[in-house]
């Protein structure tokens, strides 16, 4: 269980998040929705040690995240597909996708993952930057499932792209949590997390304000609906 | 004269400028991985430099180890130095201003340099050629001395297995990727900072595998670093910092544009380079292969 207790954050003197308090359970989907500046972001860059000021507490296997180096947080097993995708333009598709060590048995093989993107093998001598946003969004999922990190932050996978590669990544999500993964799944967009997440979090002006389960979310999906679109 | 006269005469120049190339291309090589990963412009450079040739005369004056010996000795134990020079002085430097990387590493190349001055005194020490490299081959336009054609093929080589180790392995893949986001390449479980160290040592190991290649023909002297340094900062600015195979082929290229001087206007060759970087800085402030930032 990755248990995030009164979390806050940084940039500068600007205090971004305001004691975040998240339980995520291994083996769920847990997504956490919010408009643009809601501090969703900030929180999957604490969770993997990329603020430099923070306070409070990530609990994960009797280890405290915030007081460790990203580099070891990774090596617990902890992998984030960035918003910006963070596809490396200096390095091939095969490149990027074999540049995070693997770090435990469990990760999906590489041929499972061509199985699964096609595309990644096809074009994997080409420069990772040249792909479409839709693949460069698969390069950036696909290289974080051969780790064997069984904690996966995604930080809105959807953002940008066509309603069929939206498609692609939701079943890819499926597929990920039939596996027994643990998911982060940030997201602005409630359509899609409905039916993938177990447990939703909204966020706003960096405090959680509500926690809901499947069935409170498909009630209120309209509501939500508005409250993200504001 | 007649024309194959003046033919061989700017073939040979040639050739010579490509000697000198050679160190050029090694020691911009490592300056441009070292400034591409670390943000660091290493004027302490040519001091490693300088190192390598005077660890050369060391090993061989006390321990009796020969050329080749040193040839892979010096560049270990300069690398060593190099490790102990990123872990305790350069890696504060990574979130401060690059003036201050600057003063740092020109301060640590004063030291040094006074340090051997202190010891070994002003004067050049002789390094001689290894018996296996005398004598001379004709390449039909000149006679070149065999050392010489080691030091173009050899460096050559260097400088081809550098830019392999970079660009075609999985070592390579990590530096890059930690040079393109070093935040990002750390969250994927890589350790940045031992890369800066690994990478630190190395460029500056490959500074002093230059000064070894370069003891038999040039004299052992504390200022040889800071000479050559100078035209190698020129040599960086025109190819661009950063870009591996931009720092080899301007360095190739402007050992080889160096001798054509030679042979042409003499009193231009020790300018020609100078003059080619202010061209290089009007029309294309980024360098030949640099990127745009």
């Amino acid at each position: 269980m990755l248990e995030i207790r009164d979390l806050n954050a940084w940039y500068g003197d600007s205090h971004v998040l305001h004691g975040i308090n998240m339980t995520i359970p291994e083996g769920r989907v847990v997504s956490l929705l919010g408009r643009n500046g809601a501090g969703k972001t900030t929180t999957m860059r604490a969770l993997m040690g990329l603020i430099e000021r923070t306070a409070g507490e990530i609990g994960w296997r009797d280890r405290n995240l915030l007081r460790l180096r990203p580099d070891q947080i990774a090596r617990l097993g902890i992998a984030l597909c960035p918003e910006e995708r963070g596809i490396f333009p200096s390095l091939t598709v095969t490149e990027n996708l074999l540049l995070p060590p693997v770090i435990a048995a469990g990760g999906i093989s590489l041929a499972q993952i061509y199985a699964l993107f096609p595309n990644l093998h096809a074009r994997g001598g080409s420069r990772g930057t040249q792909l479409s946003g839709g693949e460069q969004q698969m390069l950036a999922i696909a290289r974080i499932l051969r780790t064997g990190a069984r904690v996966l932050l995604l930080d809105e996978p959807t953002e940008g792209l066509a309603p069929v590669i939206v498609q692609q990544i939701g079943r890819t999500i499926a597929e990920i949590k039939a596996r027994g993964f643990t998911v982060v799944l940030v997201e602005q967009n409630a359509h899609f997390v409905q039916g993938l997440a177990d447990i939703h979090y909204l966020i706003e002006n960096g405090s959680i304000v509500d926690r809901l389960d499947t069935a409170e979310f498909a009630a209120k999906i309209d509501r939500i609906d508005r409250f993200l679109a504001v | 004269m007649s024309f194959g006269i003046v033919t061989d005469l700017i073939l040979g120049q040639m050739v010579l400028g490509l000697v000198n190339g050679v160190f050029y291309a090694i020691l911009s090589l490592g300056l441009a991985i070292i400034f591409g990963l670390l943000g660091v412009i290493n004027f302490a450079h040519g001091v490693f430099f300088m190192l390598g040739a005077f660890l050369a005369y060391m090993l061989g004056a006390t321990l009796g180890i020969g050329y080749w010996g040193a040839l892979l000795i010096a560049p270990l134990l300069v690398g060593l130095l190099g490790i102990l020079v990123e872990f305790a002085l350069v890696r504060f430097l990574y979130r401060i201003e690059h003036l201050y990387g600057l003063l740092l590493t020109l301060g640590l190349a004063l030291a040094i340099e006074g340090l051997i001055r202190v010891v070994f005194g002003q004067q050049g020490l002789p390094y001689s050629i290894p018996p296996s490299l005398r004598g001379a081959i004709n390449l039909g336009f000149m006679t070149l001395p065999l050392y010489r054609a080691w030091v173009v093929v050899g460096g050559i080589l260097v400088c081809l297995a550098t830019w392999l180790l970079i660009e075609r392995t999985p070592l390579g893949a990590k530096l890059r990727a930690a040079t393109d986001n070093p935040r990002l390449t750390q969250a994927f479980g890589i350790n940045v900072p031992l890369m800066r160290t690994i990478t630190y040592a190395g460029g500056v190991a490959l500074a002093a595998l230059g000064g070894v290649m370069a003891a038999p023909m040039m004299t052992v002297d504390p200022a040889m670093g800071t000479n050559i340094v100078i035209i190698v900062f020129a040599v960086v600015v025109i190819g661009g910092m950063g870009s591996i195979l931009g720092s080899i082929v301007t360095g190739l290229g402007l050992g080889l544009l160096e001798g054509l001087a030679k042979a042409t206007v003499p009193a231009a060759s020790s300018t020609v380079i100078f003059v080619a970087m202010v061209a290089i800085l009007i029309l294309r402030p980024r360098g030949l292969f640099g990127k745009m930032t």
